[in-house]
């Protein structure tokens, strides 16, 4: 894992100053709330409806047992008692008080952590695969890049007030784990005649108008993706609509001057920007690369898994992935209790995490951006007593890619901008879906809920997903069909008229009626879906 | 109270800036204004003859004057560059790194507030266009000076 320098901890900490001496201004009455308004968003500090809510920068998703540990410990001490998982691989704190805030930053910048970027109109977390560096079928550890584009992206001096935020995600596998192509900029590492670059795309993202990325360049040497990066944002930078905040992403600009266009403009800049010196060395790559060399392994591990408790077994089959190495396992924790809130977890539970990372994983753990954690280094010897200390803290859920693992947005319950309650909703459907063997019948099935418009519950790139909107003053759910967030990435297509919150339930029964019914050996819902089309469907729930 | 904050030696140009498109429309102004939608290219077959450019920043969060002053000084402009309009202390520090050398902010700045935020991070990320080095140059000094 990386490791601050001097350097590093020197920002982190003018940063907790600094953001000190705002709220200090603010709560004198110095600042008003429309002057600290933008400065406590490039601090992740939202108001929300009951209480400010704040987001903690977890880089490209990887975290220490002492970084996990602190996060729990934060949520006990300034928090309800919880930490909410997102799809950025972040976490938020619902319930914060804004004069504590500094003090938790100060705290989190002792294990070296932060806040910084986590909103505001600028280049946001970098995001990347879960299974970086574990699984065998990357090109390369995505993570040294994305520490890279962490550090170069911090306080960057000309792209802090773009349009709108900016969302870049790094990945190495032709399966794609982190929603690449639904990112403002997605890199693909790949290695061309023995030399690493990137594939570039632009332009996806969710919200109101949803767009998959388009491939802006097959390939940027490593040691030129900074200054080509700095080609695409400059263009965005000045291009980009301000006019309207919906228009405001770079999906709309590459759509609406055309994607031809737009990669004319990235060239000509970019061969400005190489001029310029703006790469860092590939020592410096280098030096965060060693970071995360692949440890020392332990060898002459047992493959063998003893099966003999079923609810073990069970767990196995649905939670553990593959590892790279031989003996090791990859662990998915599922944050998706039936009865619970999707990715909250509680200080105990955060805590817990934090020492089977320690115990059991080489101090190291992995969020997801379908709101879950990974324990990515674990001996297969070990599974049984890991699966006991989850199953004791209501951590063994066995649901990985399944219709009960849930995305959601927090909606209503917690968000100004939502229209309808997504926890709720997300609660009934996994309750209907319990049952372990009609689960299991209907296979990877990725279902997805947003609150609002904005989408922040990537319902659109659900293989089933579901918008709430507002109707009049009652919550009114559309239901939406075929998206796919992975390396087949789509949008999904709206079936029809919306349904009320038992409605949409029922609406989701029939709909994995027709697929059990039509579905073909092998096919997934998603595939089912994309042979068959819409119509059976539509008919099935409005006929 | 700072009600004009410059870093350049010597005086401030005094002219009134004109647009860019009466600037361009053959005047013998040395002075120009730009605003948020103008393209800062425009100007580069002039910069010998210009001795201010004025970036207007009509709401702050408008960001597209940092990419212009930047785009100026990478062409090698050398004249005074100068962000006015609704331009907080917050980001004197990042304006600086892309060229600017003056301030004329529609309102004044708290002179404590300037000088915290000039001297609060001792380091930076990025090779931008102000002299300062970036960290990663600091960490391999060896291969940045030869």
């Amino acid at each position: 894992m990386y490791r601050y320098d001097s350097y590093d901890q020197s920002m982190v900490d003018a940063r907790v100053e600094e953001f000190r001496d705002q709220v200090q201004r603010r709560l004198a009455g110095a600042l008003t709330e429309d002057q600290f308004k933008p400065l406590r968003l490039m601090n992740g500090l939202y108001l929300q409806l009951h209480a400010y809510m704040l987001r903690v920068a977890i880089p490209y998703g990887t975290l220490s047992g002492k970084q996990m540990r602190k996060l729990g410990e934060i949520a006990a001490k300034y928090d309800r008692g919880y930490g909410h998982f997102t799809t950025r691989q972040n976490l938020q704190y619902n319930w914060i008080k804004l004069a504590d805030a500094p003090d938790i930053l100060a705290e989190l910048a002792t294990v070296e952590m932060h806040a910084i970027q986590t909103s505001g109109n600028c280049i946001r977390n970098i995001s990347s695969d879960q299974y970086a560096g574990v699984s065998a079928d990357e090109v390369a550890d995505p993570r040294p890049w994305a520490e890279l584009l962490r550090q170069w992206s911090s306080f960057h001096p000309e792209f802090t007030y773009l349009p709108r935020k900016f969302k870049i995600a790094v990945i190495a596998s032709d399966d794609d784990r982190a929603a690449m192509r639904l990112h403002d900029i997605g890199l693909k590492l790949v290695s061309r005649d023995g030399v690493i670059g990137a594939e570039v795309y632009a332009g996806g993202g969710m919200g109101r108008t949803p767009m998959v990325a388009p491939q802006i360049r097959d390939f940027v040497p490593e040691e030129e993706i900074v200054s080509y990066l700095e080609a695409c944002l400059r263009v965005y930078n000045r291009y980009g609509r301000r006019d309207n905040k919906y228009k405001a992403r770079i999906k709309i600009l590459v759509h609406e001057i055309g994607v031809e266009n737009y990669k004319r403009q990235v060239e000509e800049e970019f061969a400005h920007m190489r001029t310029l010196g703006l790469n860092p060395p590939t020592e410096e790559l280098d030096r965060i690369r060693a970071f995360f060399a692949p440890p020392a392994y332990e060898t002459g591990l047992s493959e063998d898994i003893d099966r003999s408790d079923p609810a073990f077994a069970l767990w196995v089959d649905r939670q553990v992935a593959a590892h790279k190495a031989p003996g090791h396992a990859i662990v998915n924790i599922s944050l998706k209790p039936l009865t619970g809130i999707p990715g909250d977890a509680s200080a105990e539970q955060i805590e817990l995490v934090a020492s089977l990372a320690e115990q059991y994983s080489l101090d190291e753990l992995r969020v997801t951006h379908a709101q879950n954690l990974v324990l990515p280094h674990v001996r297969k010897a070990d599974l049984y007593a890991i699966w006991q200390k989850l199953d004791e803290a209501g951590l063994a859920e066995a649901n990985l890619d399944l219709i009960t693992d849930i995305i959601a947005c927090p909606g209503l319950d917690y968000c100004a901008l939502a229209n309808a309650r997504s926890i709720p909703l997300a609660q009934k459907i996994a309750q209907r879906f319990a049952d372990n063997e009609r689960q299991a019948e209907l296979g990877e099935l990725k279902l997805k809920i947003s609150g609002c418009i904005n989408a922040c519950g990537h319902h659109h790139a659900g293989h089933i997903g579901i918008l709430g909107v507002d109707r009049k003053g009652v919550e009114n759910f559309q239901l939406l069909l075929g998206g796919s967030g992975a390396e087949d990435a789509s949008l999904g297509q709206i079936t029809g008229p919306g349904f009320s919150e038992d409605g949409v339930v029922d609406a989701i029964d029939k709909v994995t009626e027709i697929y059990l019914a039509q579905r073909e050996s092998g096919e997934r819902f998603l595939d089912t879906y994309r042979r068959i089309g819409m119509k059976p469907f539509k008919e099935a729930i409005y006929g | 109270m700072v009600e004009f904050l410059s870093f350049r030696d010597g005086d401030s140009a005094q002219e009134p800036a004109v647009t860019v498109e009466a600037f361009t429309g053959q005047s013998n102004a040395t002075a120009v204004r730009i605003e948020p939608g103008e393209d800062a290219r425009e100007l580069l077959p002039y910069l010998d003859r210009l001795s201010l450019v004025e970036v207007n920043f009509p709401g702050f969060g408008d960001g597209r004057g940092y990419s212009a002053a930047r785009i100026l000084r990478e062409s090698g402009y050398r004249g005074e560059l100068r962000a006015v309009g609704d331009v907080l202390v917050d980001q004197i520090v990042a304006m600086r790194r892309c060229g600017f050398d003056s301030f004329h902010p529609a309102k004044p700045l708290d002179d404590g507030a300037v000088e915290r935020a000039l001297t609060r991070y001792a380091d930076v990320y990025q090779k931008a266009i102000d002299d300062r080095q970036p960290i990663w140059a600091k960490r391999h000094p060896e291969t940045i000076n030869g």
